[in-house]
């Protein structure tokens, strides 16, 4: 039997696939540093897919689609296992969803949610390569202009 | 039924080809007869952050022509704003006191924030570099009294694509429309890629040029803009580009334009455009000014309900 470099939950959701050195984004993007539920981090696990690769565990909670679809942005070959009882009942892929709210920075400094606090709203226009558009100023960004706040 | 009752006009994107003509047929019956009580009652607060006497004052005309009140602020130093008062908190509080707000902004986004936060109309009368509606609206009813119809035609864009604002929301707006579109700029101010590929995507035929003496003969309507000196960080690149199309009267009569060629400009003009081209058939830019307050009238008018 295959030892697990990160130990099984019961009930809950594994996201893995993760590219690894995105794996503490993806955990604040989820707000897990919040959670008060056991949740186990494991990263630079060997993966034939992505070379290295970041996993987490959250015991006792099923993630909805709209919440793993925050991640895509970082983690696009992210995997949702579902977890009931320690068999995968569920599995899902992460795609992009039409708007990101909180997640990236607008990268126009004259935008007025770089100047108020709200949170940044950006209309995913693109999905490959990903381009955004600001639903403030309009603004569109794609590539290295795209920053997580 | 098309209805803009209780609209926002804040992007161009976000009217339809059904809506942006619903407001210039209402322009063109605002413009044959007047409607001096049509908003009696109704009070506008102007919210200029930013220095502007046209605009403003075509707002405030327009409303005052249709019976309306108008409210504003002296001078934005004048506002909590500079106590540290969020611009939610400030509209919210002046939600109260109108049924419409007009608001420019020099941050970028700042009516879409507006609107997002209150539950009246607001109109965006020019935010950055980004929008400003109204001004494609009178531009498209000027072009439509110009030419008799929007759709069909051949659009030349000339100047500063890359920072104009104006060109990118008429060219977007257009689009609605079966047209032509040339972009004529020097290589450094062309169009950007993203604005052309949306355009593409959205099935418009365009080319780029930079000479106007080449494709003139082809166009049934010229969009002339200023080279904006502000928008450049160095002043020496701006002395490369500056006086790169000096448009005068022999000029365009020497050359094969169609006989019932138009002109625009948003104005002001620096050197692009020659006086000796006011007093031709081909000028419709006094017009297209003028076209302020029967745009304005026929969106406060339409976004309030009244008509």
């Amino acid at each position: 039997m295959r030892q697990l470099q990160v130990s099984a939950i019961k009930d809950g959701t594994v996201i893995d696939h993760i590219d690894s050195k995105s794996t503490f984004k993806v955990a604040s993007i989820l707000n897990i540093p919040a959670e008060s539920r056991l949740i186990l981090v494991g990263m630079n696990l060997s993966s034939r897919q992505l070379g290295k690769k970041g996993i987490i565990k959250i015991e006792g909670k099923v993630l909805n689609q709209e919440e793993a679809n925050k991640i895509a942005l970082i983690a696009p070959n992210a995997t949702l296992n579902i977890i009931k009882n320690f068999e995968v009942v569920e599995k899902r892929r992460v795609s992009l969803p039409e708007e990101l709210v909180g997640i990236v920075k607008c990268f126009n400094p004259n935008c007025i949610s770089n100047h108020e606090r709200i949170q940044t709203r950006l209309k995913v226009v693109k999905k490959a390569p990903v381009r955004l558009r600001c639903h403030y100023c309009e603004r569109t960004m794609e590539g290295e202009d795209i920053e997580l706040l | 039924m098309v209805s803009l009752k209780n609209k926002d006009i804040i992007s161009i994107r976000d009217f339809t080809k059904e809506e942006i003509l619903y407001a210039l047929n209402m322009a063109m019956e605002m413009e044959e007869r007047s409607y001096p009580e049509l908003l009696k009652g109704k009070v506008l607060a102007t919210l200029f952050f930013e220095p502007s006497t046209r605009t403003r004052m075509s707002f405030e005309s327009a409303m005052k022509l249709l019976g309306g009140e108008v409210i504003s602020f002296a001078e934005p130093s004048a506002t909590s704003l500079v106590k540290g008062e969020s611009l939610k908190d400030a509209v919210k509080i002046i939600e109260g006191y109108s049924d419409i707000i007009v608001i420019r902004h020099f941050l970028e986004g700042a009516p879409r924030l507006t609107a997002d936060t209150v539950n009246i109309p607001v109109i965006n009368a020019g935010d950055g570099a980004n929008q400003h509606p109204t001004q494609t609206f009178l531009d498209l009813y000027t072009i439509l009294r110009a030419k008799g119809s929007l759709e069909g035609l051949s659009v030349g864009f000339l100047g500063d694509l890359k920072y104009g604002r104006t060109v990118h929301s008429l060219a977007y707006a257009l689009a609605h429309f079966p047209c032509q579109m040339l972009f004529i700029s020097p290589p450094s101010l062309r169009m950007p890629a993203y604005q052309l590929e949306e355009l593409r995507e959205r099935g418009v035929k365009y080319s780029e040029h930079s000479s106007f003496e080449e494709v003139c003969h082809r166009l049934d309507v010229l969009y002339c803009t200023r080279i904006q000196q502000e928008r450049f960080a160095d002043p020496v690149e701006y002395e490369k580009v500056k006086g790169t199309y000096r448009l005068s009267k022999s000029l365009v009569e020497g050359l094969k334009v169609k006989p019932d060629f138009k002109i625009l400009h948003p104005l002001p003009r620096v050197d692009e455009m020659d006086e000796s081209l006011d007093e031709t058939p081909y000028a419709v830019y006094f017009q297209q000014a003028r076209s302020g307050i029967p745009v304005r009238k026929a969106l406060l008018a339409a976004i309030l309900g009244a008509k």
